[in-house]
């Protein structure tokens, strides 16, 4: 059963927020999603210095079997990208909590998150 | 729909394998890794559960010319022990279904015998086609897909790991046995049709078991394979590869809307052979007014030059007008690039001719390319 990480926080549409510690969110994929994919081979980011906004589209995770847009949890202005994932998708696979990060947002605003708990029960997840 | 489980659901489930539903089965989709699966296939050997797949004998007399008539290709020239990839056709011209058709051993005097494997989802349709199409002839049609097995070796290293199981006076059967060939082998004392077919382009087997033999080959293959880097492998792996090879997909490329030389299947439609068959008069004059005229579209391979991949029912455009449609595509794991199969309209169809596809809003850059898009050194 796929992992899930009780320090963060999950959307619906299964992107993980690290907890806010005044500075940028980190945001991923939750392993539910990533196994759900298969092997991921290509990702979209959102540019560094861009706006996203919670629950709209602002990136494409890829997988040979299928595409899968990607949605941010958060709004704000994107500060960082993780630059090692665009050019080896199998890190999110492989770590989707840790090595496999996509991007960091300074977040003004959250869109509805999930608890560890909540996510787990809903996405038959393992804390 | 119920949904079948063949007689190595436990050995998947022990490997941890994710199912999916394909035609009516449960089967493995992949086991650990897809693209591990892929890449073993490619470099070394892959293990695959195709139980799915149908099994319909066809014994008498008349097998031979019953067959010439039922399916669009000259069975009955193909000489005991071959294999030949055909096609059942509606009176339309209309696909039924692809299959392979096996020549076996006469079982006596005067009486020939082939086994037909169609596809798993048209498994029924195939077999009751076949019995009704079998009226006025000496022949009987039996379907045995549900207590055959069928069990996939596939990769470089297929032969070597069949020559750890078959016995030592067995061993030239295997090495001399040509593609599109079977011969029956025995393996732990159980009797096997053993062939040299498959759905990856790489070299490889194909074998067709009892059921209740089933689990022991199975297992037998894994340990046998174990130095020699065989893993189980799933229908994910099983499609990406068949996609690479540039073979079509029953559902996806093929269907009873389309016909044989649309989906660049005119070399196996033989309208030379002597005998009527069920969609002569259609074929003839869909070929004799050539693929523009009637069908409007072919079926084509197309490279992406992006690493975004296209995938089925995204349009093709040429200058924002639609031109086609994708059946197939992802990014491919042994080439690096997207490919991607796609009926579009006969006047875009020559390779070399740049196309695009609509990419969920965004237009992205294909190239049509000659089939297939990966093929194995020789």
């Amino acid at each position: 059963m796929s992992k899930v990480v009780a320090e963060l926080k999950y959307s619906a549409e299964h992107e993980w927020v690290s907890a806010d510690g005044g500075g940028p969110v980190g945001i991923g994929i939750s392993a539910v999603a990533a196994d759900a994919l298969g092997d991921i081979v290509y990702v979209d980011l959102p540019e560094v210095g861009s706006t996203v906004t919670a629950g709209q589209t602002c990136g494409e995770v890829e997988s040979t079997k299928s595409v899968s847009d990607l949605y941010s949890p958060v709004t704000g202005e994107v500060t960082e990208i993780n630059d090692a994932v665009v050019g080896d998708p199998a890190l999110i696979n492989n770590d989707p909590y840790g090595a496999g990060w996509l991007f960091k947002v300074a977040a003004t605003e959250e869109g509805p998150l999930m608890s560890a708990e909540e996510y787990a029960a809903a996405n038959g997840g393992e804390l | 729909m119920t949904e079948n489980h063949t007689a190595l659901y436990e050995q998947h489930k022990k490997a941890s394998a994710s199912f999916t539903d394909f035609g009516g089965w449960q089967m493995p989709l992949k086991y650990e890794s897809e693209l591990a699966e892929h890449h073993a296939v490619r470099n070394a050997a892959g293990l695959f559960d195709l139980s799915h797949m149908g099994e319909i004998w066809v014994t008498g007399p008349d097998a031979a010319a019953f067959l010439d008539y039922a399916l669009v290709g000259k069975l009955s020239a193909i000489t005991v022990g071959k294999a030949k990839y055909s096609l059942i056709c509606n009176a339309d011209g209309g696909i039924i279904d692809d299959l392979i058709s096996y020549r076996r051993p006469s079982p006596e005097e005067g009486v020939d015998k082939f086994l037909v494997v169609p596809n798993a989802g048209n498994a029924k349709v195939v077999a009751s086609e076949l019995m009704e199409r079998a009226t006025g002839f000496d022949v009987a049609v039996e379907d045995a897909s549900a207590e055959t097995s069928l069990i996939a070796v596939q990769g470089p290293n297929a032969e070597a790991i069949l020559l750890k199981l078959v016995p030592a006076e067995q061993h030239a059967l295997v090495t001399e046995l040509k593609y599109y060939a079977a011969v029956e082998v025995t393996i732990d004392g159980d009797e096997l049709l053993l062939a040299r077919t498959g759905y990856t382009g790489e070299d490889g087997f194909e074998i067709y078991v009892a059921n209740s033999d089933a689990p022991s080959l199975w297992e037998a293959l894994l340990e046998a394979g174990e130095d020699h880097g065989l893993i189980p492998a799933g229908l994910a792996a099983r499609d990406s590869l068949r996609l690479e090879a540039g073979m079509p997909l029953y559902g996806n490329e093929l269907s009873r809307h389309v016909n044989a030389y649309g989906a660049g299947l005119g070399p196996v439609v033989s309208l030379a052979k002597e005998s009527d068959f069920v969609g002569r008069e259609a074929l003839t004059a869909i070929k004799a007014a050539g693929v523009g005229s009637t069908i409007g579209q072919k079926l084509v391979g197309l490279k992406g030059a992006g690493r975004r991949a296209a995938r089925g029912h995204y349009s093709v455009l040429k200058d924002g007008s639609l031109i086609g449609e994708v059946t197939s595509g992802q990014p491919s794991p042994s080439l690096g690039y997207p490919v991607a199969l796609a009926y579009v309209d006969v006047e875009h169809s020559e390779p070399g001719t740049v196309v695009d596809v609509d990419l969920r809003g965004k237009a992205e850059p294909f190239e049509v390319v000659a089939l297939p898009f990966y093929k194995r050194q020789k």
